[in-house]
């Protein structure tokens, strides 16, 4: 690592922990990153999806290994298995609806986390690199989720995996070959179960790898905050341990109950009830639609009346996340300060959650037309709402220092704080 | 945390307490994950006694039957071998057992043992080695007529499994007494 | 905040609006919601029930309907209808199973506790072409097969404690049972086919399975019937036997979740003092840092 606090401030006591420290600096790393690491102290509870995302990744991979000792990759007894788990296997339920059900809460915290990141204009310079590696995550996670809804070979799973496995087909020229690839046959069958449980069991572990970079690249140009302005002295920060660590702990466990909730109470209401009818390829059920997650996305391919017009959209609105931080052209990040924009963030998030509830709609009448709208509305707000209100808005007046939002203006503090520049220093764009 | 006086150890007792509580959440949380990797109940089920129709076994045969998904040998022991083994004396065994403790009592001809060897569970290979019975290929242990381990490394005689004689031509294996064995 | 707030609100209004607009587009009424035993926090199944509609299912449904996922001796486990091992035993033995003998040829045994129910027909084909087309569906885990739509916002308040619900699925195989009428006047009737109000397009290939007084249930000591011999009863009689099959484990999954609930929330309110107390001296209503706080740099 390199940066202004990356030259850890640990020192090793015994002659054990020197010695150590000398060969492998692990501890010095883990002390500075996750214990010395200046954290802006006006971070609001927004700020700790990232560790309810952290441990939502954990969940999965753990319960997702545990039902892989149970689970049979084939289309014949794929179906068969799951109940098995369901049924026989000591607390299979428990492991299969946290599984199940952690998928959602996973996109649930990395909605709160994106929309966080959208409002106080995390993703801005010097942060680009931090922000492009969460759209890869996100993305690495909607084709985990994909894939991981086949496995139990329903009815949903498998009108799923023969949708977008249709979609992928519209791409130019190569569309065909990616399809029958990832089919292994003429259509969705036994071949495209295994291979798909097959990547559903690597691509958590690409995510985990891809986590380690964005956790990397946090600790190198530090925390936004709500104020959206850098940390100045020491006494705009806290420590990361005790002050984030406490706080993490807490927000993940509140989060907790809500995810207990739904496995205890509530285990199917974010599932489909085909999908407990076994897969059927000459039977497409009634409403074809895909997880809640997906539905923003789906809205938009459907808007569009053209097969590759649709999936052209569908990925660009997606892909187009990536290049906010040169679309806004604001100097100001934090929607605190920017009377104008801050409407159209509310706009757009409504925008969104419009799509979600249209792409479980029929694609019928009323519904196609507004569709419609909302798909030109959310690539407006990106093109055209993004650069141009950065353009001709006036911000309100910056605070002199995080410290100055969180006491009030004026307030002097005492007391000895961080080093200065402890975190890297904002870009200036003008 | 140094603060003295009743405050400070109010606070303290709070933090441990909410340390204690995040063990036992923890503790709790890995109990499913071991509780699911024991056998299900299916597979528990389904370990129903087995019936064996031992009129096809010859003299001198060995007969090879699965129960609960391991391997169980039905032999058919000869005059020969019966009079053998109950000649062996206890002090040339590896893990002394007598002839009667192989076999049940008014059935000297029929030894029925698990088929695994007691060293590292490969299946021995029957009517070879020095001792009447088996051999195993992996290590090289030896067993008698009877199952008993006459040369290691293997560290005791062939176990056997629960089973009762229904008549003298019908075996159940995995019942003891009139009862299904769990 | 504002600003949220009336967003939130046009989008109410908005998709009320368009809710109301489209609600009738031809999928039948919604079934009207019973009352279970076993439906909120702390439903549990009536054993009592589970037995009657093991009964149904036996004497009836089973006839045609395969339920290849349950074993005999689900019947005893815990949580479910409570027979006891012994009755089990028996119940297994008036079946019978194939399995292959020593030479390969099938062979007929008495079905043991550990067997699955036997389905009525050999496989889905033979299903199928003995039901005009279409092989009767599996009723292992039908009652989580089928659902209806609620719409907004009742589809919101169905996810949270209290007005929670999650039987859709048991409602409308009950409203199915019950819902046979005849055909209303000037409805085309296809050849073969029955008038349900509650199926999807009205039209379906079962014919009324339940009449009343077919099935004997057991009488108590004074030789009464303990519940009415009716469609009505029986319908939800069966409906639950079919929530158990589907959820065998859902009383030891309540269960669990009140604990687990009740433990996070304990929890979370000692981590909030903890979390209050680390913070009191940077936090938001206290000005001013400690000199001691930034020791660690």
């Amino acid at each position: 690592m390199s940066s202004a606090h990356a030259t850890s401030t640990y020192v090793p006591k015994s002659r054990l922990a020197k010695w150590f420290e000398s060969r492998l600096p692990l501890v010095g790393l883990v002390h500075s990153s996750f214990i010395a690491f200046p954290v802006p102290r006006n971070l609001n509870y927004f700020w700790t999806f990232g560790a309810i995302l952290i441990a939502f990744l954990g969940i999965q991979i753990i319960t997702g290994v545990w039902l892989a000792m149970h689970y049979d990759p084939s289309a014949g007894n794929a179906f068969e298995s799951v109940e098995h788990i369901m049924r026989d296997v000591n607390y299979g339920w428990l492991l299969r609806y946290a599984h199940a059900n952690g998928a959602s809460m996973f996109f649930v915290a990395v909605y709160v986390h994106i929309f966080r990141n959208l409002y106080y204009g995390s993703y801005k310079a010097p942060r680009e690199v931090l922000y492009l590696l969460g759209v890869i995550i996100y993305l690495l996670m909607m084709a985990t989720a994909f894939l991981g809804y086949t496995l139990p070979w329903g009815q949903m799973s498998f009108w799923g995996a023969t949708v977008i496995t249709n979609i992928l087909a519209a791409i130019p020229v190569v569309g065909d070959t990616i399809q029958s690839l990832l089919w292994g046959g003429y259509s969705v069958g036994n071949p495209t179960i295994n291979r798909f449980f097959s990547l559903h069991f690597l691509l958590p572990w690409m995510i985990a790898g891809v986590v380690v970079l964005h956790v990397w690249a946090l600790h190198v140009t530090g925390q936004n905050n709500p104020a959206g302005i850098p940390i100045k002295s020491s006494k705009d920060a806290v420590p990361f341990t005790p002050y984030a660590t406490i706080k993490d702990v807490f927000a993940v466990v509140v989060f907790f109950i809500l995810f207990a909730w739904f496995i205890f109470y509530q285990p199917n209401y974010l599932g489909h009830a085909d999908n407990y009818v076994p897969a059927n390829p000459s039977v497409t059920p009634a409403h074809i639609v895909p997880e809640w997650y997906f539905l923003p996305f789906y809205a938009i391919l459907r808007a569009v009346p053209d097969k590759l017009g649709g999936v052209v959209l569908m990925f660009g609105a997606v892909l187009i996340l990536a290049f906010a931080p040169w679309l806004d052209t604001s100097r100001v990040r934090s929607c605190n300060y920017r009377p104008v924009y801050r409407v159209f963030f509310w706009v757009f998030l409504v925008n969104a959650i419009l799509l979600g509830w249209l792409g479980a709609k029929p694609p019928e009448g009323g519904y196609v037309l507004a569709s419609r709208l909302c798909t030109i509305y959310y690539f407006a707000h990106f093109l055209i709402i993004m650069p141009l209100v950065g353009l001709f808005e006036t911000p309100d007046r910056l605070p002199g220092s995080i410290l100055e939002t969180v006491t009030g203006p004026g307030k002097q503090v005492s007391g000895s704080g961080m080093p200065a520049g402890a975190a890297a220093e904002p870009a200036k764009r003008g | 945390m140094a603060d003295a006086g009743p405050q400070g150890t109010k606070r303290d007792f709070l933090f441990l307490a909410t340390g204690a509580g995040l063990a036992v959440g923890a503790g709790a949380v890995a109990w499913p994950f071991v509780a699911s990797m024991a056998p299900d109940a299916a597979t528990v089920a389904a370990g129903a006694p087995l019936d064996v129709d031992l009129t096809p076994i010859q003299d001198g045969q060995i007969v090879n039957v699965f129960w609960r998904g391991k391997l169980i040998f039905v032999r058919k022991l000869t005059e020969k071998e019966v009079t053998d083994m109950k000649a062996v004396p206890l002090s040339e065994m590896i893990d002394p057992a007598a002839f009667d403790t192989r076999v049940k009592a008014g059935h000297d001809q029929w030894l029925i043992a698990y088929g695994n060897c007691t060293h590292l569970g490969c299946v021995p290979i029957g009517h070879s080695g020095n001792y009447e019975g088996w051999a195993c290929p992996c290590h090289g242990s030896q067993f008698d007529a009877v199952g008993r381990v006459r040369r290691g490394p293997a560290p005791t005689n062939l176990p056997i499994p629960p089973y009762a004689f229904e008549t003298d031509t019908k075996l159940k294996i995995g019942e003891e007494g009139g009862k299904a064995v769990a | 905040m504002r600003i949220a707030r009336l967003a939130a609100a046009a989008l109410v209004a908005a998709s009320l609006g368009a809710g109301s607009a489209l609600a009738e587009d031809g999928h039948g009424i919604n079934p009207p919601r019973e009352k279970w035993s076993f439906a909120g926090m702390f439903g549990r199944f009536d054993q009592a029930q589970l037995q009657r509609g093991f009964q149904v299912y036996k004497e009836v449904c089973a006839n045609c309907h395969s339920m290849r996922l349950v074993a005999f001796r689900n019947l005893a486990e815990e949580g479910g209808p409570g027979f006891t091992a012994g009755q089990v035993k028996a119940l297994a033995e008036t079946y019978s199973v194939k399995e292959l003998d020593d030479s390969g040829a099938e062979k007929e045994r008495p079905a043991r506790p550990a067997d699955r129910f036997p389905s009525p027909f050999p496989n889905d084909k033979a299903a199928a072409a003995a039901n005009g087309g279409k092989a009767p569906p599996d009723f292992s885990v039908l009652a989580k097969a089928r659902t209806y739509e609620r719409g907004f916002p009742w589809f919101v308040l169905d996810a949270l404690p209290v007005t929670g619900y999650s039987e859709q699925g048991v409602d409308y195989i009950h409203a199915l049972l019950t819902g046979y009428e005849d055909a209303p006047k000037g409805s085309e009737m296809p050849g073969s086919g029955y008038y349900n109000k509650y199926y999807p397009g009205h039209v379906i290939a079962m014919p009324p399975p339940l009449s009343d007084g077919q099935i004997t249930y057991p009488k108590n000591e004074a030789g009464q019937p303990v519940v009415p011999e009716t469609i009505e009863q029986y319908s939800h009689d069966v409906s639950a036997f079919m929530a158990w099959a589907a959820e065998p484990h859902m009383m030891a999954r309540k269960a669990l979740g009140l604990r687990v609930i009740l433990f996070l929330i304990l929890l979370a309110g000692l981590l909030y003092y903890v979390k209050k107390q680390v913070w009191k001296k940077v936090g938001g209503e206290v000005h001013g840092l400690q000199p001691e706080l930034h020791k660690t740099y």
